[in-house]
Order: structure tokens, then C-alpha cells, then sequence
């Protein structure tokens, strides 16, 4: 046979990180309350599930936002012939009207500055493409989202220079961290491009204080290399301190702007991964030309963009949306964290996203990736939850491991919880020293709250398994 | 200056190259348009857009199919409940039901002779992401895929641009319809060859734009053997295949390879509905290919540029209504018959021939007649004047790399009938005009002044 590209044959795809061996253990045996008890829940995935109620409301209420209603066919056809890169001007007015409320208004954005790709992936694909040339890098922050290994290098030939953070201080960015990821590649003969930092963090939770982001500004004027900062989670920060993008700081530093790009998408914020709205928002018109005419490769349906334009622009939902949608994930994250903690298992202190950052490391019977990948496989086959470990996310410590809780319900979620209960209780047998054990009774856990004291009355959502489907690639 | 020389060094070469092509003169005439569009009430001087190919004539009938199937949308009462599953919907495999949709679509559109695996079925953004995602899985940078011309100009940056990848094109001409020859391919091979050049493909449109006509099965089959031989892969962009609206029919080379011995693994479909459903808007573009390998790589990489989810489940639902889309297909290959016989008799009758087209949406028109001298730089004189006086946007020949001037294509079904008629008026009054100035005592004709004026005036 003819042999294909170097690309098609090589692993840039990333698929054979055991990462997914998750997912498969998921995929053969998913969990469904009634037909399949017994089985694994996903915990892996970083949906938001928590407001479809209220969206469905707001459509049932809005037929002219489709094109297939009597109210909106008439704009069917105009719809379904518009494939201009630009993209329609109400979709992009109307992002660029989201994107400045889910940061307080405190900055606006430029709807000439919106360009459209194939959801996040295909926009940090995009940008990757045009800011760095085959060989060249980027450095990113550890922990960092696994899929940025294939979007930013599979087909770019771009490299990725890890930025070390460590628990020690929180997994903070420290000018020291930056620097010397940069001399390392200096060393290493690898030309720096730019830094890619993920705001509010996957797989932290957390978001960057404005210290560090005036930090890592300066760091990247004085270098004079790009910064990217995804800011995909931007409305899923649901507790103080208060998100900070960084098209805020750039107000306040001088700097290049020519060197400052944003990368967003609807996925997380709305809970629209299948929608594939994927957003690149450049200072720098070079970029905005170049990337535009590359969204050919990844527009935005138009039928989608008639949607979104129509649900974005009007105010009031967009403004409940965003409080409902804090409180249910501060609901959810609230309860979760303090199951946990009652079981004695801690997790990194977040404000922001669909997971938390959990921490195991007392679990592992060695301070190493083998014994965090063999305390994962006991997690997925034992206790049954897909979750993430952190080697996945190229963290530096072995032990964390990323859970997400913003796609399940609130059974489901209870069912997870008393999974982990049940194995920490026999794991607190294995990890109490001998002359303890006899105090066994105290080891009597339950959970004296239940979800529905964080739960205000009202919100339960209806059960959504997820469909039984092929091997889902999600950005999780 | 030196800000904006320094702020391109900040970009990648891919990002300062001219690969995406606009700064051709094609785009000029997309420019008199934009600045200029016609419009029958409020500005009937306008230039008319003949230089878009889009399907506009069917629209009636799909209006009529929505109205009668709300479960078809997420956001209706009927649909509305599977909002959530569908808008969290993003595996790259693609809903079942929309695969299962485009691969009988796709085997009703090939006149039912071949049966299309849903399985095979992968999706990209639109046919312009699954033309790039081929060449990324097919070939390395520096290697080549030829290229029959004329061609698609948009080949240039879909084939090429992120890609790295060099087009090699094999030249037909008229003196026998541009068929595709085998001394043609073999010739190209070979140049390929003497340059260094490694060849790792054929990438062909079938029905072909801008000809607007389908390979015969001769021609498919001698293609097949060739690349079969030369053991490189042939891709075939089959987007315009239910836009045939007479003989001989289409045949898809999903067909072909079925009568023949050849490697399957060399074979891949590109597919779309931006034409034969008139949905570009929709970007919905497909890669088929008999290699599991392609298909795996493409798979994964589709996630670059899915179908947004929204989007699967209507066409999902339009087609697997078997009525609706037999009914459809007839329909529109009738209404584009129709048009395509009163485009090309009006043209006849001012004397300006056309290839025999039997697909596609446009017409190959013959202008070189008209060329002051048959030299490009003779066409894109003229082609000024038409866009510029007859305030027609065509496209001109070189523009698809035609190694011959004088030819231009001029879309058809992207208007009303009234609008078609206007087109082919002015054409007329355009070349009595000049064929009165032939006979009248020698000035300098009215055009040329005209242009010498635009010369000066334009950029």
C-alpha cells in the first residue's frame, strides 16, 4: 500500500495514553441506575449538564431562534447558503456581548475581532498554526488539559515546554517556573513562541490572581513571545475571588498587544461541546486577518450561528443564565468537596470549572506515576468511577486525580459518593496502624448531609445517563 | 512600516505566506460585487454575482419538508427534549443516524449502484476541511498531488496551505473536451518526477468544476489503472453529484472500483452537501475512504472540524425521508436542466459557445472569440471589461490554472429566472456592441478606452 503521511502513522493523535483506558473501561460497562447498576460512572468528562432546564425553557419561548420553525423558516434559506468567514454579524455581536458579561462588563469586546474555528480544538489549532512554524514551542503550565498535546502539535509540528507548578504553593505560576522553562529550551536549541496559560485552570479549578497574570504578562512582553490564554471556563467560576481575563490586565500593563490572543468556545460556559463553537479573539490584526481566513477549515454552522446569536442577544436569559448556572456548580461543588473531606480525602481549593482537583496522595503505596497508575486502575475496575489521573495532565507529583461532577445528576452523584465512601472505609482498614485498629467504631462513615441540604428545593434534575455510543472523544 | 514588518515576523510562515491565495485577481471581481451588488429594485445596474456557486433553486421544497417535520429540530416543542443529548453530543464518530443518512443519500445520489458503510462515514468542516484532512493523512510536506486542470482555485490553499504540500497539474485542453488522458497523467508523473518531486497522489473533481461535465467510465477506469499502477492514491471530490441533470449519468468511482482489481486502499471520496443540497452554510463535509487506516486518522482528526451536532440531527432526519429525498433529487435535477438549457441557448444566441456540460452548476463558456489576443494577460482584459462594464461577476480560466485562455465559468442556479434573463441581455447588448464597432470606421473601441481608464483608476 501506498504509505500515508508521517502524521497519520505516528501518535500525535495522543489515543494511546493510558488516559483512555478510562474511557474504554467507561465505554464497555457505563453505569445506568436501573439496567446497569453495577456499572462505571463517568467521571471524566467535563460537561456541564446542570442547566438544560432553563435553556429549554428560554427555546420553547423563542421560535424565531430556529430555522425550522414557522417563525424562523423564512430565514432558512438565506441561513443555509451564508458560509462567509466572518461569520453573521448578530452571532458575533452576540458573543462578543456574552464574553463581556461573563467578565462583569469590566472589559468589552470587539465583534470585528471574533473568529469563528472547530470549537476549542480547532481554535488552538488554529493559533498554533499561525503564531509558531515546525520545531518551535509553547510552554504550558502543569497540570495542563491533555488534549493540548494533539490540538497544539499533532499536525503543527509545534512543540509543548512544560512550565512546572507545584503543590507546594498551590500549582501557582511562579516567575521562577517561567524562566526556567524558557533557559531549558534556550539550552535545548528550542525556539520559544509563547506561553499557553488555561484561565480559569483545567484540571485545577482554580483561576490565576491578578499578581500572576501581571507576572506572566510582563514575562511574555519582556521575551517578547505570544500569550494564549484559554478562557473556556471563563463562566463556570462560581465563587470569589472574582475572575480576572486577561483582557482586563492589558488595561492595566503595558504591553505588546500584538502579542495577546484569547481562545473561548461555548462548550463549558453553555454546556455546548456538540455545537462546535469555537472562538479566537486576537489584539492583533495580523492574526485576526490570517485566522479568519483560515476558519474556513472549521466555520461555525450557520444554522448554529443563527441560534447562539439569537439565545446570546437576549440579556435577561443570558444574565440568569449565568447566576443559575454559578449557584447550581457552587451547589454541586460545595456538596461534593465536603463528602469527600468527610471521608478524610482532601482536594485543592477551587473556585471555577466542572471538577475538582482531588488529592490521593496518601493512598499510594509509593510516591510514584506506577503507583498512581496502579491505584487509577483499582479506582476504575474496583470503585468503578472514571477519573482522570494527573500523569494524564502532566502533573509533576504523583496522587492527584481530576473528578468531574457538573455531568450527572443528583442520584448519580450520590451513588459516586458512597462508592468512594465504601472503598475509603476498607483503604482506612489497610492505611490505620495496628495499635489503632481497635478504634474502629469511630470509623463509622456516613453522611449525616445529604445533597438536598445543599440543594435548594426544586432542583432536581431528571436523570440523564449518557447515550451508550461509541468511544467519545470529548474535550475533557 | 517597521511596526507592521515586525509585527508579521511575530506570525508563522504559514501565516505570511500567500498560500490562502485572495490576493489573486479572482478576488476582484468578488470586490466589484461586494462594493456593487445588483439588486432588481434598488439597484439594477449592479454586477450581477455569476461567480458563486450555489445551488439556490430547490429552497420550496425544503421549506415545505421543515414545516411538515418539527421533530427534525432541537429547538421545537416535538424536539426540544433531545436538546440536551444533542448539544453535549460531540464524539467524533458522529451520530449514527446522520452516518446512516449520508451513506444512503450518497448511495442514491451514485443511482443506487453502490451501497455506502455508514462506518466509513467521517466528518469535517465543510469540503474544504475534508479535502485538507486527506492531504494531511495521505502526504508530507513537500510531496505532491496532481491536479487535471482546469480546477477548483480554492485547491491552491485547501491542498496546500497548512499542509505543506505541492499541486502538480496535468493539463487538459479543449482540442478534446479537457478530457483527462492517460499521456496527460503520465506526462505530469514524469515532470513531477525530473523535478524531485514526490507524487503521492491524484486528486480529481468529478463532476468537475469548473467544466460542469462527469468522467466517463473509461476515463474513471483508466484513472483507477493508472494510480493503481503508479500505486498512489486517487481522491475524488464527488460534491457535485446530484447536480447531474443529464446523460450520461454519474458514476461515483465507488462504482468503479467494483468491476475492477485494483488496490481499495488507494481510494477516497470527498463529499458535501454545500452543493447538491444547497447547504454550505451548514459546513457539513464528509471523507470516505477505503482505507481503515483514513479512515481512523481522518476520524480522529475530525474533531478539528465537526458537523455541529445541531446540524447532524436535522440532515439526519431530511435524509432518511426516502420520499423527500427521491422527490428532491428528480426535482432539482430537472429545475437545473432547465436552467442550464435556457442559460446556454441565450449565450447561442449571441453566438458564445459553451462546453457540453451535463453537471455542476455553472457553464464553461467559450469567449476566445472575443480576446483581443489569446494570451492570458488578453483574457484578464477582457474579464475586466465584463466584470467592470457588463457588471457581470465570471470567473476567468486562469483563475482555475487553464492552460488556455479564453474560457470563463458563470454560475447559474444561484438566481431567479427574471435575474437570468437580465444576465444574458446584457451579455448580448455586450457583444453586438462589439460586433458593430468590428464594422464601423476604426476608433478605439469603447472598451478599450473604458479599460485605459480603469487601468489607471484601479489599484
Amino acid at each position: 500500500m501506498a504509505a500515508l503521511s508521517k502524521i497519520a502513522a505516528g501518535n500525535g493523535h495522543g489515543e494511546n495514553s493510558p488516559y483512555f483506558d478510562g474511557w474504554k473501561a467507561y465505554e464497555t460497562n457505563p453505569f445506568h441506575p436501573t439496567d446497569r447498576p453495577e456499572g462505571v460512572i463517568q467521571m471524566g468528562l467535563a460537561e456541564n449538564q446542570l442547566c438544560f432546564d432553563f435553556i429549554k425553557k428560554w427555546l420553547m419561548k423563542h421560535p424565531e431562534a430556529s430555522l425550522c420553525t414557522a417563525e424562523g423558516v423564512n430565514k432558512f434559506k438565506e441561513t443555509a447558503l451564508f458560509q462567509d468567514y466572518h461569520g453573521m454579524p448578530e452571532f458575533r455581536q452576540a458573543i462578543a456581548k456574552f464574553m463581556g458579561k461573563v467578565r462583569g462588563d469590566r472589559v468589552k469586546f470587539d465583534p470585528d475581532r471574533i473568529v469563528m474555528s472547530g470549537g476549542a480544538t480547532g481554535a488552538h489549532e488554529m493559533v498554533t498554526f499561525c503564531l509558531a512554524d515546525p520545531g518551535e514551542a509553547f510552554l504550558v503550565p502543569t497540570p495542563y488539559y491533555p488534549g493540548f498535546d494533539r490540538d497544539l502539535r499533532w499536525r503543527t509540528g509545534v512543540e509543548l515546554v512544560p512550565v512546572i507548578c507545584e503543590s507546594s504553593n498551590n500549582f501557582k505560576i511562579t516567575r521562577n517556573a517561567l524562566e526556567a522553562a524558557y533557559e531549558k529550551a534556550q539550552e535545548d536549541n528550542i525556539r520559544v513562541k509563547g506561553l499557553l496559560i488555561t484561565n480559569p485552570s483545567n484540571p485545577l479549578g482554580t483561576i490565576l490572581d491578578r499578581e500572576t497574570l501581571k507576572s506572566i504578562v510582563s514575562f511574555i512582553n519582556e521575551k517578547n513571545i505570544h500569550l494564549i490564554g484559554d478562557e473556556i471556563y471563563a463562566a463556570t467560576v462560581f465563587m470569589e475571588p472574582e475572575f480576572v481575563s486577561i483582557s482586563e490586565i492589558i488595561e492595566e500593563v503595558e504591553c505588546n498587544r500584538d502579542l495577546i490572543h484569547i481562545v473561548y468556545s461555548l462548550s463549558k460556559d453553555m454546556g455546548f461541546p456538540g455545537f462546535r463553537v469555537g472562538i479566537v479573539y486576537s489584539y492583533n490584526d495580523a492574526l485576526v486577518s490570517c485566522t479568519r481566513k483560515m476558519s474556513s477549515f472549521g466555520l461555525v454552522s450557520s444554522q448554529t450561528q443563527h441560534l447562539i446569536a439569537s439565545m446570546l442577544s437576549d440579556d435577561d436569559f443570558v444574565d440568569n443564565f449565568i447566576i443559575k448556572s454559578k449557584k447550581k456548580l457552587f451547589k454541586r461543588h460545595e456538596y461534593f468537596t465536603w463528602s469527600l473531606s468527610q471521608v478524610g480525602i482532601g482536594s485543592l481549593k477551587s473556585n471555577a470549572g466542572l471538577f475538582i482537583w482531588m488529592d490521593l496522595r496518601k493512598l499510594l503505596k509509593a510516591k510514584t506515576f506506577e503507583a498512581e497508575m496502579d491505584l487509577w486502575q483499582v479506582i476504575i475496575h474496583e470503585v468503578k468511577l472514571n477519573v482522570s489521573p494527573g500523569s494524564s495532565f502532566h502533573c509533576h507529583e504523583p496522587g492527584w486525580f481530576r473528578v468531574c461532577f457538573a455531568n450527572m445528576d443528583d442520584d448519580t452523584m450520590e451513588t459516586a459518593l458512597l462508592r468512594i465512601r465504601d472503598f475509603m472505609r476498607k483503604n482506612n482498614a489497610a492505611m490505620i496502624p495496628h495499635n489503632k485498629l481497635c478504634r474502629r467504631s469511630s470509623l463509622k462513615l456516613s453522611f449525616s448531609r445529604r445533597v438536598d441540604d445543599f440543594m435548594s428545593p426544586g432542583i432536581m434534575s431528571p436523570h440523564s445517563p449518557l447515550p451508550q455510543s461509541p468511544l467519545v472523544r470529548a474535550r475533557s | 512600516m517597521a511596526f507592521a514588518t515586525k509585527n508579521r515576523q511575530l506570525l508563522s510562515r504559514i501565516a505570511t505566506n500567500d498560500r490562502p491565495g485572495e490576493n489573486s485577481p479572482y478576488f476582484e471581481g468578488w470586490k466589484a460585487y461586494d462594493s456593487n451588488p445588483f439588486h432588481p429594485t434598488q439597484n439594477p445596474d449592479g454586477v450581477i454575482q455569476m461567480g458563486l456557486a450555489e445551488n439556490q433553486l430547490c429552497f420550496d421544497l425544503i421549506k415545505k419538508w421543515i414545516l411538515k417535520n418539527p421533530q427534525a429540530s432541537i429547538c421545537t416543542a416535538e424536539g426540544v427534549d433531545k436538546f440536551k443529548d444533542i448539544s453535549i453530543f460531540q464524539d467524533y464518530h458522529g451520530q449514527k443516524e446522520f452516518r446512516e443518512a449520508v451513506a444512503k443519500f450518497m448511495g442514491r445520489v451514485g443511482g443506487n449502484m453502490v451501497t455506502f458503510d455508514p462506518n466509513r462515514i467521517v466528518m469535517s468542516g465543510g469540503a474544504t476541511g475534508a479535502n485538507e484532512t486527506v492531504m494531511f493523512c495521505l502526504a508530507d510536506p513537500g510531496d505532491a498531488f496532481l491536479v487535471p486542470s482546469p480546477y477548483y482555485p480554492a485547491f491552491l490553499r485547501d491542498l496546500r496551505w497548512r499542509t505543506g504540500l505541492e499541486i502538480v497539474p496535468v493539463d487538459c485542453n479543449s482540442s478534446n473536451n479537457f478530457r483527462i488522458t492517460r499521456a496527460a497523467l503520465e506526462e505530469a508523473y514524469e515532470r513531477a518526477q525530473r523535478l524531485n518531486i514526490n507524487v503521492k497522489g491524484v486528486i480529481i473533481a468529478n463532476p468537475s468544476n469548473p467544466l460542469g461535465t462527469t468522467l466517463d467510465r473509461e476515463t474513471m477506469r483508466s484513472l483507477v489503472s493508472f494510480i493503481n499502477e503508479k500505486n498512489i492514491h486517487l481522491v475524488c471530490d464527488e460534491i457535485y453529484a446530484a447536480s447531474v441533470f443529464s446523460s450520461p449519468r454519474f458514476i461515483s468511482v465507488a462504482e468503479i472500483i467494483q468491476d475492477m482489481d485494483c488496490n481499495r486502499d488507494l481510494i477516497h471520496i470527498v463529499y458535501s452537501l454545500s452543493k447538491d443540497m444547497g447547504f454550505p452554510g451548514f459546513r457539513v463535509g464528509i471523507v470516505y475512504s477505503f482505507n481503515d487506516l483514513v479512515v481512523h486518522c481522518a476520524r480522529k482528526m475530525s474533531s478539528f472540524g465537526l458537523v455541529s451536532s445541531q446540524t447532524q440531527y436535522l440532515l439526519a432526519s431530511m435524509l432518511s425521508d426516502e420520499e423527500f429525498v427521491e422527490n428532491f433529487l428528480k426535482e432539482s435535477s430537472q429545475r437545473l436542466a432547465k436552467r442550464h438549457r435556457v442559460f446556454t441557448h441565450g449565450l447561442e444566441q449571441v453566438g458564445i459557445s459553451c462546453l457540453k456540460g451535463n453537471a455542476g452548476l455553472f457553464s464553461w463558456m467559450d469567449m476566445r472569440p472575443l480576446l483581443k489576443e489569446q494570451t492570458v494577460e488578453g483574457e484578464m482584459e477582457l474579464w475586466r471589461v465584463i466584470v467592470n462594464e457588463v457588471k457581470l461577476n465570471v470567473s476567468p480560466g486562469s483563475s482555475f490554472q487553464c492552460s488556455e485562455p479564453g474560457w470563463f465559468r458563470v454560475c447559474f442556479a444561484n438566481m431567479d429566472d427574471e435575474i437570468v434573463e437580465i444576465a444574458l441581455d446584457r451579455i448580448g447588448k455586450f457583444v453586438r456592441q462589439g460586433k458593430e464597432e468590428d464594422v464601423a470606421p476604426k476608433k478605439p473601441k469603447r472598451w478599450q478606452k473604458k479599460l485605459h481608464y480603469l487601468f489607471c483608476c484601479c489599484r
